[in-house]
């Protein structure tokens, strides 16, 4: 766990994510500016560093509604303005990006925050991006496997050899600067799906497991599935970490945060994926057993230690912010996340 | 409410004049309702390709986001080697997951045999249903010698279709109206 610095005795690490969506606040149906959004998510990173939140990662999408296309600029200036805490992208596409450039530029994050970068590799979920920035559909599959693949060998090798199908050969390259401690951890973002865990498992690097609703124990198979994969390729999975992420959101009671969050999703989810989520399904997200955090704090708690005994994981991830959330109400979850969620969870989980 | 009247094939005439009937029934009746017919005869709807359906452009795209934004459907195909169409399949094919939960369908079918009565039952309906729509259970099924010459001359046809139509706009309301109950039970 060490290389992915990650130390297992303080417990499990409590993280937040932002897709960088750029949404209306389906209550006004008014949406802020781009600038006033990325102003926003810098703010929050800083108010997430000074509740103590181990984490922060904000995401790569090229499509309407978002606002961090260029997230690892974002990720720079939230470098500068916070302190303590780790930060990545959730994800980057890697697939439709030179490896090299994204080396480069998060270890230039890495060093600009001290040795606090990391590297989430996704391959989107949609694929405008491919014809915005030049790609064929077609490969898929392959530019994702090949990319992610140069990215890990960047990491490894200060002197790289290398050749490939969709880039242009490397000959004893340097690829600089080299991030704080010569290396960064890289995690493989994962759908929810064994199939797609097992791929992160097989290579043997940490997986950012993603997940919308259900119940947590459908989730554990992808886990298993993951470790299993780690194990049959000779690595140990005790020393992979595994983050999970996914909806958060707490308030008095879990029938106000159902009452407060579901809009948000709702018209979100409309305006971003064509379909909104069904009040049926969302209903369920307050149930002890669903992987959604959505409650009361105490409720939440449980929740998350729930989680926790399942998966074993390392670092949970909580996205809030989605579908034009205010700001007020992102204040006042990441206050109860300081003082009262994160204390709890540190305490029953640090290795004592 | 949004209805789509879908004539799900490129070939022939029986299909598409009896879809014209039901959309001529239901302007007449429903006059309320917002009626669109899509006719795959008249688009260029290119094979899915496994993107999401927001990402097709064109003709693809208009289809895909009308049916998604429908609130019912009426599907019209007809049936060829004991099967559904290919274009219509590829409408299915092009939607995401659960992509007709919330939506009525209901069916209506010609068919150059009286051997093809079943082939919506056993082929259409489980379609559907992993789709997750409401059904209209009783579909409308035509035989050739209805027709002539593009139009429909047999009465009880015409009847029954107009019985499709009532269905289908009678299920919606009230398949609307629970949900939308059930919805305010939440209280959130």
């Amino acid at each position: 766990m060490e290389q992915y610095r990650i130390d297992e005795s303080k417990g499990l690490e409590f993280g937040i994510y932002t897709l960088g969506d750029h949404l209306p606040d389906p209550h006004s149906g008014e949406r802020i500016s781009a600038e006033d959004r990325i102003h926003e998510i810098i703010e929050y990173a800083k108010l997430a560093d000074q509740a103590g939140i181990d984490f922060f990662s904000v995401g790569e999408s090229h499509q309407d509604y978002f606002a961090t296309q260029a997230h690892a600029v974002v990720l720079s200036s939230i470098a500068q303005a916070t302190e303590n805490i780790k930060l990545a992208s959730s994800s980057t596409i890697i697939s439709t990006s030179d490896p090299v450039r994204v080396y480069e530029n998060f270890a230039t994050i890495d060093l600009i925050s001290k040795g606090r970068a990391e590297i989430v590799a996704g391959r989107a979920s949609r694929i405008g991006l491919f014809d915005l920035l030049g790609y064929d559909v077609r490969d898929y599959e392959e530019l994702y496997e090949e990319k992610f693949d140069l990215l890990l060998k960047i990491n490894e090798e200060e002197v790289v050899n290398w050749n490939g199908e969709f880039r242009a050969p490397l000959n004893n390259a340097k690829v600089l600067p080299r991030p704080q401690q010569g290396k960064m951890p890289i995690w493989r973002a994962v759908g929810g799906t064994p199939q797609s865990a097992m791929k992160a498992g097989y290579a043997g690097v940490p997986m950012f497991m993603a997940h919308l609703g259900g119940p947590t124990t459908a989730f554990k198979k992808t886990v298993d599935a993951y470790r299993e994969a780690a194990q049959s390729s000779g690595f140990d999975p005790a020393a992979l970490p595994v983050a999970t992420a996914g909806f958060f959101y707490t308030a008095k009671t879990s029938q106000q945060a159902l009452k407060e969050m579901y809009p948000h999703i709702n018209e979100g989810m409309k305006r971003t994926n064509g379909g909104g989520f069904s009040k049926q399904l969302f209903a369920q997200g307050a149930h002890k057993e669903s992987v959604m955090n959505i409650g009361s704090p105490q409720e939440i708690i449980e929740k998350i230690l729930y989680q926790h005994e399942v998966f074993g994981h390392q670092r949970y991830i909580a996205q809030i912010d989605f579908g034009g959330m205010p700001f007020d109400k992102l204040m006042k979850n990441i206050e109860i996340i300081g003082t009262e969620i994160l204390p709890a969870i540190k305490k029953y989980t640090a290795q004592k | 409410m949004k209805i789509i009247g879908l004539s799900g094939s490129k070939v022939g005439s029986k299909t598409k004049t009896a879809m014209d009937y039901t959309v001529q029934s239901l302007t007449k009746n429903y006059p309320d309702a917002e009626i669109t017919l899509l006719d795959l005869a008249d688009y260029d709807v290119q094979f899915s390709d496994g993107r999401h359906y927001l990402d097709y452009d064109g003709d693809t795209g208009y289809v895909a986001q009308t049916i998604m934004e429908a609130d019912a459907i009426i599907i019209g195909t007809p049936i060829f080697q004991a099967s559904i169409p290919a274009t219509l399949k590829n409408i299915f094919d092009l939607l995401p997951v659960d992509a007709l939960r919330d939506k009525v369908v209901s069916m209506l079918v010609t068919a150059g045999s009286p051997k093809h009565y079943l082939i919506p039952e056993q082929q259409l309906k489980p379609i559907l249903g992993y789709m997750k729509t409401q059904i209209v259970q009783t579909y409308v099924f035509i035989e050739e010698e209805s027709f002539y010459r593009k139009e429909i001359t047999n009465d009880d046809v015409l009847f029954r279709i107009d019985r499709l139509v009532e269905d289908t706009v009678i299920l919606t309301e009230t398949f609307t109206k629970i949900r939308e109950e059930k919805e305010a039970e939440y209280d959130f």
